[in-house]
């Protein structure tokens, strides 16, 4: 069971949460001259790392919002969270 | 010397003081060069390895394994074969591997204890009964048995179903040949046979590395060393994608924990597959006694063979809610095996833009019914170069065509 540390609402428990897949995934465009490699790319091809990975997590039962997590994929540790638009974990953060 | 088995040989070894038996399959070091490799001792590998020997008279193979064969996912699961699938490339395909399940024991010599006790899907409301309707529709136009009851006729087939649930049972939907097999079976059946036709099992071997010339693979690097062979295959569901980013190849696959349990073992008493969709979990009762439950994914990226309270607590309740009289069973143990998740829940059996190498992945949480036709067509593609029919469409490439096989929303089934 996860402990996820909602930066609105503290310390909770993984049940009240989604995660939304990895972070900072970025639309390509303009439209009419994305290849076909591209869009697939966008759509399918993620980063699956043996080791800390980026993700989206909302605390859809709590404050319903969106945030990142840093978390190890082997060991499931959290490493920190950021806020929406910030690039990554700061020194603080971590 | 004692290497077939038959009734005749079990007697012959009665009475020799059960001396003569010889190991199921030969303790083989690597050698250096090899016509083809297969990466990945579970089902999927193995059967590889045993349909190249077999199907095409490939005999120089060698398969890799990390750990010990058949400790993956083939170990992991839930044991459950079926071929109650929507679309004509899928149901054909795995209504294929469900005929090769029928004669395996024959054909491998070993008794993988397949046992075709159907599979019954449950409804639980007026959707869920015109989901299955339409299910049963497209089986039976894909060539594949399918019976659709009312809630009396599926209480009278499944023992001990709750008569007043929470929410009732208004129908359900049964594939007769579904069933269950001994999944440790499967994997020791096919390398057994395997190495009788002369492939190297090769465990406690780690792949680190790929050769690569000239944009081709020309080998792998191994903690055992080097190994060379014009063709390698990969069947690593779980680390799919990691093991073929070392070989420089992308593939479109999340790595989720899905998880599973068995009860304590009692004598028997549910003598068929039952899935209940709305409640979130499928059990079934093994030879040994126990109940085998299964769980659903957790959904976040992961690589820790574990599960996670959640499910467990919600599977739980979906066992006590149609069966109540197993409430006061406890778990025996817990278990998460990793599997290879893709977006439209239909595997991929394909040549990668690396030539000479294969990949065998995407099995979601349904491999182990594939295991025979998985082999068989990985197989075929790395022996011949072309893919086989039954997986031709079961592309790399269409997940830039567009040209999925959306079984994922299609068979609203857990996969």
């Amino acid at each position: 069971m996860l402990l996820i540390q909602c930066p609105n609402c503290g310390p909770r428990s993984e049940i009240e949460f989604r995660c939304g897949g990895e972070s900072h995934i970025e639309r390509p465009g303009p439209h009419g001259e994305v290849t076909d490699e591209a869009w697939a790319d966008y759509l399918f091809y993620r980063s699956t790392p043996m080791a800390e990975h980026r993700e989206r997590w909302v605390h859809a039962a709590g404050c319903r919002r969106w945030f990142n997590v840093v978390r190890n994929t082997v060991t499931h540790r959290i490493n920190g969270t950021y806020p929406m638009g910030a690039t990554g974990l700061t020194e603080r953060s971590r | 010397m004692t290497n077939r088995y038959s009734v005749l040989s079990l007697i012959r070894e009665g009475l020799n003081a059960q001396r003569g038996w010889e190991p199921a399959w030969r303790d083989a070091a690597p050698k250096k060069r090899y016509d083809a490799i297969v990466i990945g001792g579970g089902g999927h590998g193995l059967a590889t390895a045993y349909y190249l020997a077999k199907n095409h008279g490939i005999r120089n193979i060698a398969l890799i394994e990390r750990g010990w064969i058949g400790g993956g996912n083939t170990g992991r699961n839930t044991t459950i074969i079926r071929s109650n699938y929507f679309f004509p490339q899928t149901a054909a395909f795995f209504d294929f591997a469900l005929k090769l399940y029928e004669g395996l024991s024959l054909d491998l010599n070993y008794n993988i204890m397949f046992s075709q006790r159907g599979m019954w899907t449950l409804g639980h409301d007026r959707h869920g009964l015109e989901m299955l309707r339409r299910s049963a529709n497209a089986m039976r136009l894909n060539e594949i048995d399918a019976e659709l009851h009312d809630g009396d006729s599926v209480r009278r087939h499944i023992p001990g179903l709750n008569d007043t649930p929470r929410f009732p049972v208004l129908g359900g939907l049964n594939q007769p040949r579904a069933g269950t097999a001994r999944h440790d079976a499967v994997a020791w059946g096919y390398a057994r046979a395997s190495s009788a036709l002369g492939v190297d099992i090769i465990q406690n071997c780690e792949v680190t590395g790929f050769l690569i010339k000239g944009g081709r693979v020309r080998g792998i690097e191994t903690t055992h060393g080097a190994m060379h062979a014009e063709t390698v295959g990969m069947a690593v569901a779980g680390h799919s994608g990691v093991l073929a980013a070392k070989a420089g190849v992308r593939l479109p696959i999340s790595s989720y924990a899905l998880q599973a349990f068995v009860s304590e073992p009692v004598k028997p008493c549910l003598d068929t597959v039952v899935l209940s969709p709305a409640t979130g979990t499928y059990l079934s009762q093994s030879d040994k006694g126990e109940l085998v439950i299964g769980a659903g994914l957790d959904l976040y990226l992961s690589y820790a063979q574990r599960g996670n309270l959640p499910w467990m607590e919600r599977a739980a309740a979906g066992v006590v809610e149609l069966f109540p009289a197993f409430s006061r069973m406890r778990f025996l143990r817990q278990w998460a095996g990793i599997v290879d998740v893709v977006s439209d829940s239909t595997p991929i059996i394909d040549a990668t833009p690396l030539g000479g190498f294969y990949v065998n992945c995407g099995w979601g949480t349904g491999g182990f019914k594939a295991i025979p036709a998985g082999g068989w067509c990985l197989a075929h593609a790395m022996a011949t170069g072309k893919p086989h029919a039954l997986a031709s469409a079961f592309t790399l490439d269409r997940f830039r065509t567009g040209a999925l096989i959306d079984e994922a929303s299609a068979s609203g089934i857990a996969h």
